[in-house]
């Protein structure tokens, strides 16, 4: 075995220390942002610095990392940072959802049920829920503390208002355990339903703003909505060319230059664990 | 007769060597309007700010009487308190519009706000209400999805009230609702504030330099100089009959049309 | 506060008042002192006299439009008598609205507003419901011959006999018990001027008192019950 240039997940340990005491406040405190000490990290900011310091807090050398960039495990971004703990951590790696302890995602849930002995971890761009609509820091502390929240509702006004319906479609806002009011990070607005009573931990980084939020095991989380305009699920008309699937999210690929498009799980390892079963069926 | 809506009591603030406020005290009743006159440095605007709450006094008090009866020192109401009341009960007309606005957030948004605020989760009946008041404050039906970006001055502050008095406030601080405005918007939306103060049986603290604003607003009025209330009475008695050598001057100083 | 005698709608007791000219270095200008009168129900007592005398400043101190110098100006409100002259602002207003009102000599102008509007916010500050309000004053804008035609336009341009009738039904629109007028028919032709003396003589019979400036002598003559000459009070020279 080479000797280790790094300390173990490349962090010195009063800094996983710190980042642990964020996680256990933000823990403590469903939806809240707590601020954190945020890192120089080997990438640039926007390139998953939250989300790689949080997992570097909590990962031992037993864990199995999966990580997945907008669903799949093959894309740079996630091909990167698993690369990345493979060589500070020396971690068993893998794409298979089942089998991971720690799930690093950018912007997607695993369409895969997760259990009580897993952690999703969120890379966060932006963690202010409120901040489009109020610049000012200094304001949107108030307003969390206050729990005043009627802007929120403003944006949602403003989209029905615009297009009818509301056209968030992705970072949709939700309220944490009835108090807080947290973005979920990028995710589509079909995942939102999974936060809700999930039996894995959640938690959310975001390096460049320097902030830790988390939803604990079966907490409950309610996307924003209006009485009479109820928050939807997100409806494919089509199912996934490659493995039929028909409840998950589909991306949407291009695939001439006449129009012609095909819808394929963005989950990647959810689509091959269909497509293998379909073969297993056919081949019995 | 019952308690006054607002009581202030000896309020002070002090810039250094500048006594901005001295010691100034009065009541407001519910459904009464109050203009408080004065030129530049008079300390109205600093006296405003203080009795709403925006501004720290360094001494003295001023007491409201709640919807439910009681009367609360303003000083006593936690930041959660204030800031609610400042969204349900009071409402403040900035002369600058774009200070009480949204300005890239739609007016129906901009009047729904209030209403989200307090819990309405109906997207039709936010919509409705909205829609109401652009047309109690005359600015056209269809405009109701234009962000205030796009309205003219006068349009904005007439945005402005209706935002403000959704909620059916019962004390609206103004301060100088027609500066800058054009005279015959000026008119329309003195008349408009007219109608409204008379209707809602609001109480209102109006800031003004301009005595015509004043007389057509007000049922009372203070006069203000260097920091100190000088003369105060009915608006009327005030400009037709004033006592104090200053107010003489600022009345006669007033060219009519 | 002593009380009036039934029937006694305003005693005015030793009313004084003098203007302080600050402007003109603190000049002092004595308008009336030691002015007594009362006006009763059922009655209109007019006040006579030169012009400048100071006629014009004691009405004004009776609805609170001008400071009182010295003396008390005392009105039965009810079982109530206030001092205008000592009351708070609140108490001069609530008066004004239900027990003093006044007719000026002009109509004071405001933009956008109608005619019919004026009159009727009028009747509603007095107690009507809007309806009521309204009707009202499309009644007594009818009675004063103002054409149908103006009641829903501002009264900015009208003419000034037009204006002072929509200030004179402004004064009417209520039920307050004593009324004060200043020359409210000055701009009048005859015939309009024969509608307020009618509306006078219906008030009176109900009930109203009247305070009143009338410089034309015909009116004076149909309307007056008592002339109370000013210039026995007056520190003023004749103007």
């Amino acid at each position: 075995m080479t000797a280790r240039p790094y300390n173990f997940a490349y962090l010195d340990e009063q800094t996983k220390r710190m980042i642990r005491r964020a996680i256990l406040k933000a823990i403590a405190i469903p939806g809240y942002q707590v601020p954190f000490a945020s890192r120089e990290m080997p990438m640039p900011y926007g390139w998953g610095t939250g989300g790689v310091q949080v997992t570097a807090a909590i990962i031992g050398p037993d864990d199995v990392l999966k990580v997945i960039d907008q669903g799949a495990d093959d894309t740079t971004n996630a091909v990167s940072i698993r690369a990345f703990f493979a060589k500070t951590a020396d971690v068993a790696t893998t794409t298979d959802t089942t089998q991971a302890t720690i799930i690093q995602t950018r912007h997607r849930v695993p369409e895969t049920p997760l259990s009580g002995e897993q952690i999703l971890v969120y890379q966060v761009p932006i963690p202010e829920p409120l901040r489009f609509l109020e610049p000012r820091e200094t304001e949107t502390r108030t307003m969390h503390a206050l729990a005043e929240y009627g802007v929120m509702h403003v944006k949602l006004y403003e989209d029905i208002a615009r297009h009818g319906h509301i056209a968030t479609t992705y970072a949709y806002p939700a309220r944490v355990a009835d108090r807080y009011i947290m973005d979920p990070s990028p995710i589509p607005k079909f995942d939102n339903p999974k936060l809700d009573d999930c039996p894995a931990l959640q938690l959310f980084g975001a390096g460049r703003e320097k902030r830790i939020y988390a939803i604990p095991p079966f907490t409950r989380v309610v996307s924003l909505d209006f009485e009479d305009h109820p928050f939807e699920r997100t409806k494919f008309d089509a199912a996934c060319e490659f493995c039929g699937a028909t409840d998950s999210f589909l991306d949407e690929v291009v695939i001439d230059d006449r129009g012609g498009r095909m819808f394929v799980c963005s989950d990647t390892d959810y689509c091959e664990k269909r497509r293998a079963a379909k073969t297993k069926d056919v081949a019995q | 007769m019952t308690a006054p809506l607002l009581s202030v009591r000896g309020l002070c603030k002090r810039y250094g060597a500048i006594d901005a406020c001295r010691d100034i005290s009065f009541a407001l009743e519910e459904g009464e309007a109050l203009a408080i006159v004065g030129e530049s440095g008079s300390g109205k605007t600093t006296l405003l700010n203080l009795v709403a709450g925006a501004l720290q006094a360094d001494s003295g008090e001023v007491v409201y009487r709640m919807r439910d009866g009681a009367a609360r020192a303003l000083s006593s109401l936690s930041e959660a308190e204030r800031r609610a009341l400042m969204r349900t009960d009071w409402g403040f007309v900035h002369q600058d519009a774009s200070r009480g606005l949204r300005m890239n957030v739609s007016a129906g948004g901009n009047i729904g706000e209030r209403l989200m605020a307090i819990g309405d989760r109906h997207y039709g009946r936010i919509r409705a209400a909205a829609l109401d008041w652009l047309a109690r404050v005359e600015i056209a039906a269809q405009r109701v999805d234009d962000p205030p970006s796009t309205y003219s001055g006068g349009m904005r502050q007439r945005l402005q009230i209706a935002r403000n008095l959704v909620t059916g406030p019962r004390l609206v601080f103004m301060d100088e609702p027609t500066g800058g405005l054009d005279v015959s918007v000026q008119a329309r939306l003195l008349d408009l504030l007219r109608g409204l103060i008379a209707d809602m049986g609001l109480a209102a603290i109006i800031v003004t330099h301009d005595l015509a604003v004043a007389r057509l607003l007000s049922h009372r009025m203070l006069v203000m100089k260097q920091g100190e209330v000088i003369e105060s009475g009915l608006t009327d008695r005030v400009l037709d009959d004033p006592q104090a050598p200053y107010t003489q001057l600022l009345v006669s100083s007033v060219l009519a049309a | 506060m002593s009380a009036l005698v039934p029937n006694e709608l305003l005693r005015v007791e030793s009313l004084a008042k003098t203007f302080t000219l600050h402007l003109h270095d603190g000049a002092l200008l004595s308008v009336v002192h030691g002015v007594s009168f009362s006006v009763m129900a059922g009655e209109c007592v007019v006040l006579g006299g030169p012009s400048g005398v100071g006629k014009s400043s004691i009405l004004k101190m009776v609805s609170g439009n001008y400071l009182a110098g010295e003396g008390r100006i005392l009105v039965a409100d009810g079982e109530r008598v206030v001092d205008v002259a000592r009351a708070a602002p609140r108490e001069i207003l609530d008066l004004r609205r239900r027990v003093v009102g006044s007719v000026s000599q002009f109509l004071r102008v405001i933009p956008r507003v109608a005619a019919l509007d004026i009159v009727a916010a009028a009747a509603q500050e007095a107690g009507l419901d809007r309806e009521g309000s309204r009707a009202r004053a499309a009644a007594l804008l009818a009675r004063l011959r103002l054409p149908e035609a103006l009641w829903r336009l501002p009264p900015a341009t009208f003419s000034g006999g037009e204006q002072q009738r929509v200030n004179v039904a402004r004064g009417f629109a209520g039920a307050h018990r004593l009324l004060v007028l200043d020359e409210p028919t000055a701009s009048l032709d005859a015939d309009n001027r024969e509608a307020v003396i009618e509306l006078i003589a219906e008030r009176k019979a109900e009930g109203a008192g009247f305070l009143a400036i009338f410089h034309d002598e015909d009116v004076r003559a149909r309307v007056a019950d008592r002339i109370v000459d000013v210039s026995r009070f007056s520190d003023r020279e004749a103007a």
